[in-house]
């Protein structure tokens, strides 16, 4: 996006209007959708206005980290399909797909939601290993926030697959959750000019000039943080971002 | 043999469809002949203009055309002139001498014209039947765009977000104070108070996806009266 196109998104946000319709704090409709895939232990759907994100949990029995002998195994891997926008290429994944994996694998590590211990079977030798996968569908700005949603809503809706001889049976799966105690909401607040949005359409998410992710655990408290874009930030501007970050969590959380 | 009408004027066709058999009908635009007959090329809709037939079609990217007023991003700086990306599969040329009417000196900064990522309104004069396409800028209403915002629209639907003789844009124009110039390449531009746009965008969004349905005209008449408040006076039809 070149400067003046820039400068006039910057004025319409100054009015607080975005570019389509809403206020500058204002997420758009959110519709979320578990247990979309059979072969998953759990999946989820979830739509941001027109972004769209799928994710799903896959179960398996593995031998833990040697540092860890006693927890189980979470991996995150996201993958930013070439269907869900023109600047998406087929291949390895690149550095933006990398990013939304890690920020919502540090967001549910960092907030404790699963009881790792819990999926121990036998130390040292035999734990659970849950893998989460996130697909987008079509990218309309904000994968960051609809990837880590559907991440968390995945993970409550996944339940073990049932165990036979230490042979897992996909087929069937038993009425046994994961071993869940919080839910980590991430909310990502842009700084475009001298305006904070959250819930950025592509044309924002081209334009922003730093952002700050932050995972919000049940008790509105930061379990995690990441600073993005490539200008910097002054403190008392992540202030700012952290309070319109914990005003927005809530509100998400009652979607869950 | 004789020749023969398969499907009729006005329908829906998809390709492959057989749409009329005998050497006294030709292939226009969308369709080609197989031995006798001749088939679809894409799915749209079937125009018989005399023994002509043609596919207006639903849907696709653009393909550039010559005298398209389209609007573009610079997208290089060149030896002696700017590429422009056409929101199509091909790029387009801007030489030196199309650019200005200003002398340019030999070895001149040519970004003092036109940078990377500038907007421009330019008019499509030559494709060669390898796309190679040239474009100028000297012409009315041909010129570098500053502010405003871009949307993309269908480009097939683009004359009707256009109007007869321009009378549906000029309607949004009227209602919103927004200034808006629609290229054929499915870009539209569109510059006013930020909460104005917000309805131009709703009404040319509705435009769009409602394109093919009957007194189109009245119904974002009506919107656009119930979202500015204004009333909006009938652009005089000839």
């Amino acid at each position: 996006m070149n400067n003046s196109l820039k400068q006039h998104l910057i004025k319409s946000l100054q009015k607080n209007i975005r570019y389509d319709g809403r206020k500058i704090d204002e997420f758009r409709d959110i519709k979320i959708e578990t247990g979309v895939s059979h072969g998953a232990e759990g999946s989820a759907r979830v739509k941001i206005g027109e972004t769209e994100v799928l994710a799903g949990v896959k179960m398996a029995i593995e031998k833990p980290y040697p540092d860890t002998p006693e927890k189980g195994n979470l991996m995150v891997n996201a993958e930013l399909l070439a269907l869900s926008s023109p600047e998406f290429e087929p291949g390895p994944p690149g550095a933006k797909a990398i990013e939304i994996a890690r920020v919502v694998d540090r967001g549910i590590r960092e907030s404790k939601a699963i009881d790792f211990e819990k999926l121990c079977i036998e130390k040292g030798e035999k734990v659970w290993s849950v893998m989460i996968d996130v697909c987008t569908i079509n990218d309309a700005g904000n994968l960051l926030d609809a990837a880590a949603l559907a991440a968390i809503t995945a993970i409550k809706n996944t339940k073990f697959p049932a165990v036979k001889d230490d042979v897992v049976d996909y087929k069937n799966k038993t009425a046994k959750g994961l071993p869940l105690s919080r839910w980590p909401i991430t909310v990502t607040v842009y700084k475009i000019g001298d305006c904070f949005i959250v819930d950025p359409l592509s044309e924002e998410e081209d334009a922003y000039d730093a952002r700050l992710i932050a995972a919000i655990a049940d008790d509105n408290n930061v379990c995690a943080m990441q600073k993005g874009g490539v200008e910097p930030l002054s403190i008392e501007e992540i202030g700012k971002m952290l309070d319109i970050i914990q005003k927005i969590a809530p509100k998400l959380r009652k979607k869950l | 043999m004789v020749d023969k009408m398969l499907i009729k004027d006005k329908e829906i066709v998809v390709p492959g469809d057989k749409i009329a058999s005998g050497m006294g009908f030709l292939p226009g635009r969308g369709t080609f002949r197989k031995n006798s007959d001749i088939l679809a090329e894409k799915l749209g809709i079937l125009n018989v203009d005399g023994n002509v037939m043609k596919i207006v079609s639903l849907s696709g990217v653009y393909l550039p055309k010559v005298n398209d007023r389209v609007i573009a991003k610079v997208i290089d700086v060149l030896m002696s002139g700017w590429r422009f990306d056409l929101n199509s599969a091909y790029s387009a040329v801007l030489s030196m001498k199309e650019a200005t009417s200003e002398f340019i000196q030999k070895g001149a900064d040519l970004t003092k014209y036109f940078q990377i990522n500038d907007i421009v309104v330019c008019k499509i004069t030559n494709v060669t039947s390898q796309k190679l396409i040239d474009v100028t800028m000297s012409g009315p209403g041909l010129r570098k765009l500053r502010g405003g915002r871009l949307i993309k629209v269908n480009t097939n639907k683009v004359p009707r977000i256009i109007g007869k003789e321009g009378s549906m844009v000029s309607m949004i124009k009227n209602a919103t104070g927004c200034n808006i110039i629609v290229g054929q390449n499915g870009l539209v531009w569109i510059d006013g108070e930020p909460d104005k746009e917000v309805i131009t965008v709703k009404a040319v969004k509705m435009v769009e996806s409602e394109a093919h349905t009957a007194g189109l005209t009245d119904k974002v008449a009506a919107f656009l009266e119930k979202e500015t408040g204004v009333k909006t006076a009938k652009v005089n039809k000839k």
